[in-house]
């Protein structure tokens, strides 16, 4: 398990991108220690009655050169809300990097899919896989095109495949309707997902029926995020296990679904 | 300089300042963020007779200033613990107590006498209070009689210091308090969590997976406070207070209520590094107010 720190960073940029999604970035006066895709960050938002627990956020994308890190949130609740207020200049104190990260591939087609704000480790995993000489592909699902959030940065990277509720934007449906899912024998040999759970269960069952590995990063409520609480347990195939530190990314195999 | 150290009956504390159990892990979750041996000890997580599971998901939710949990006791088990994991932890340099929990009288001394033979092991926590299992745990702690024979029957085959840790969810602490002396306890700490539930008004469904929960933090400090020092005020042994404590003020007010030592639990969720931070803070504040030695302070509460 790697160290883990708490510290201040200082908020660079809060930046609209969509009525519920802003872009945080912030700095860290030093060097920033090595961080893995799929691992997140307590976070502590102002510590008024609502907000007493930090809240967890996923490493959106990392720049080590100007040490500053990036967190996507979607507002749902006086959490959420508070941190999406915040403006550049203000202090924010994060306990991390927490938790597993997504694993590099042993084969070379690859497939992100996420969901909601379940798309925030996917940036930070596509820039990895692309440096260590992987393609990522992403598909991303959303209730409607204007839940779309910072599309072009996806696209830097590798193609991306959307799909809507609504169908305002490429494929109607979820992102199991998608072309590049309806064949049994897709053109991916390896499959990683964040998102609303009904979501992932899904892809964990359509990997596990074609022999394609399935990972899957979990949401689960914490309290403390560092194992102490045994509060975020998912029950897995030895037992129940902390989301914290024996997740939240785990091979969908793993668990019990 | 100022001496912090104080004594809970055989205990040897270099500060008054300990972590509670359930909310501090083994302590190795915390090695990157306080000393472990800057503290007066720390209290490890409920152990019982044979592993369990704990209860199903979801087990935590937050409240306003606190959170209510619904752990039920997940853990390996007392042979686990003393096999694989009390190898790793016993050269933290400070006291490192077990918290033990059953759900018989049986299993409660069958626990208690695992441990007695590892000697280095200082003393036990008597976890009596649990809201969160169905059989045993907090139902021994809220009656008079089962609590002084679980605490009596625990005594006999157990040495060293045996503290044990009282429920706030009955309506006289203190007579519960006297039992356990009474029975042989050599110190009581309090308080474990209330009892209490959330509910989500959207889907008419409870927040937790068993419905009602512990609740712990700084909501919980006023009732903690006024626990400790009616208990304080009513027995010989020592208290030790903890229920919302997040900083060092808050450790003074239990001091001064009567508590020779506290714990700290919920807070270290909230800051990872806030127990190594009171006990500098308890320093500070006895600087400031020219105390030499934190004994001083003990029930110093002036009700004039
Ligand atoms: C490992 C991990 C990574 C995450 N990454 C992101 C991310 O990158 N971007 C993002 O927008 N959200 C992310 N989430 C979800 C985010 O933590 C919650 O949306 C947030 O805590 C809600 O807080 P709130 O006060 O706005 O809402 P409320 O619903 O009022 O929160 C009440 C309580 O429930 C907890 N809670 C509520 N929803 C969730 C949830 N989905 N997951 C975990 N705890 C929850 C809160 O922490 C808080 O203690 C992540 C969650 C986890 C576990
Ligand atoms: C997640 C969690 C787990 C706990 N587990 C235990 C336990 O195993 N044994 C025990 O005696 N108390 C347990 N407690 C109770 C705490 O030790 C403490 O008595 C209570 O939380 C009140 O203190 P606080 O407000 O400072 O947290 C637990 C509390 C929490 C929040
Ligand atoms: S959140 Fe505390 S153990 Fe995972």
């Amino acid at each position: 398990m790697s160290k883990k720190y708490i510290t201040d960073f200082v908020i660079l940029e809060n930046r609209r991108h969509t009525h519920e999604f802003v872009i945080l970035t912030l700095q860290h006066p030093e060097m920033l220690p090595q961080m893995f895709p799929g691992q997140f960050a307590e976070v502590r938002v102002d510590g008024s009655p609502q907000t007493y627990l930090r809240r967890p956020l996923s490493i959106h994308d990392v720049d080590y050169k100007n040490n500053t890190i990036k967190l996507l949130i979607q507002e749902v609740g006086p959490g959420t809300r508070r941190l999406a207020s915040m403006k550049s200049g203000e202090k924010l104190n994060l306990v991390y990097p927490l938790g597993t990260y997504y694993s590099l591939p042993d084969k070379k087609r690859v497939l992100l899919v996420g969901g909601g704000c379940g798309v925030a480790p996917l940036l930070f995993l596509g820039r990895y896989l692309k440096e260590n000489g992987i393609d990522p592909r992403f598909l991303v699902g959303a209730r409607s095109e204007n839940d779309l959030v910072e599309l072009d940065a996806y696209r830097e990277l590798g193609d991306v495949y959307i799909t809507t509720e609504d169908g305002s934007r490429g494929t109607r449906g979820f992102v199991i309707h998608h072309p590049v899912m309806k064949t049994f024998e897709p053109d991916f040999d390896w499959l990683y997902t964040c998102g609303p759970e009904p979501m992932m269960r899904v892809l964990a069952k359509y990997s596990r029926e074609r022999n394609i590995t399935c990972e899957v990063s979990l949401e689960n409520k914490m309290a403390c995020g560092i194992g102490a609480c045994l509060c975020c347990v998912t029950p897995t195939i030895e037992g129940n296990k902390c989301t914290c530190t024996d997740g939240p990314v785990f091979n969908a195999n793993y668990l019990k679904w | 300089m100022v001496d912090l150290s104080v004594d809970i009956g055989n205990l040897q504390l270099k500060n008054p300042v300990m972590t509670a159990s359930g909310t501090f892990g083994y302590g190795e979750e915390y090695r990157d963020f306080v000393d472990i041996s800057a503290l007066g000890g720390i209290i490890v997580k409920g152990t019982t007779g044979s592993h369990r599971e704990g209860n199903p998901y979801p087990r935590m939710a937050e409240t306003p200033m606190g959170m209510l949990n619904a752990v039920g006791l997940q853990n390996k088990g007392v042979d686990v613990f003393l096999s694989e994991t009390w190898p790793r932890i016993r050269t933290f340099r400070t006291n490192v107590l077990v918290n033990v929990s059953g759900s018989t009288v049986e299993e409660y001394v069958e626990i208690a006498s695992k441990i007695a033979e590892v000697k280095d092991i200082p003393g036990i926590e008597l976890n009596i209070s649990c809201p969160n299992v169905k059989e045993g745990g907090m139902t021994f702690g809220t009656s008079c009689p089962s609590a002084i024979a679980v605490t009596r029957a625990v005594r006999e085959v157990f040495p060293r210091h045996l503290m044990v840790k009282l429920s706030p969810n009955v309506t006289d602490i203190v007579e519960i308090a006297k039992g356990v002396e009474g029975a042989g306890a050599d110190s009581v700490s309090l308080i474990n969590t209330l009892l209490g539930m959330a509910i989500d008004a959207e889907t008419w469904r409870p927040l937790l997976s068993t419905v009602t929960g512990g609740l712990s933090g700084p909501c919980i400090k006023p009732v903690a406070l006024r626990m400790v020092w009616q208990v304080a005020s009513a027995v010989k042994i020592p208290v030790v207070g903890l229920g919302g404590i997040s900083s060092a003020t808050d450790a003074v007010e239990f001091l001064l209520a009567g508590a020779s030592a506290v714990q700290v639990g919920t807070a270290n969720f909230v800051d990872p590094s806030v127990s190594g931070r009171i006990v500098d803070g308890l320093a500070g504040y006895m600087q400031r107010h020219n105390i030499e030695k934190i004994t001083d302070i003990i029930g110093g509460l002036d009700v004039s």
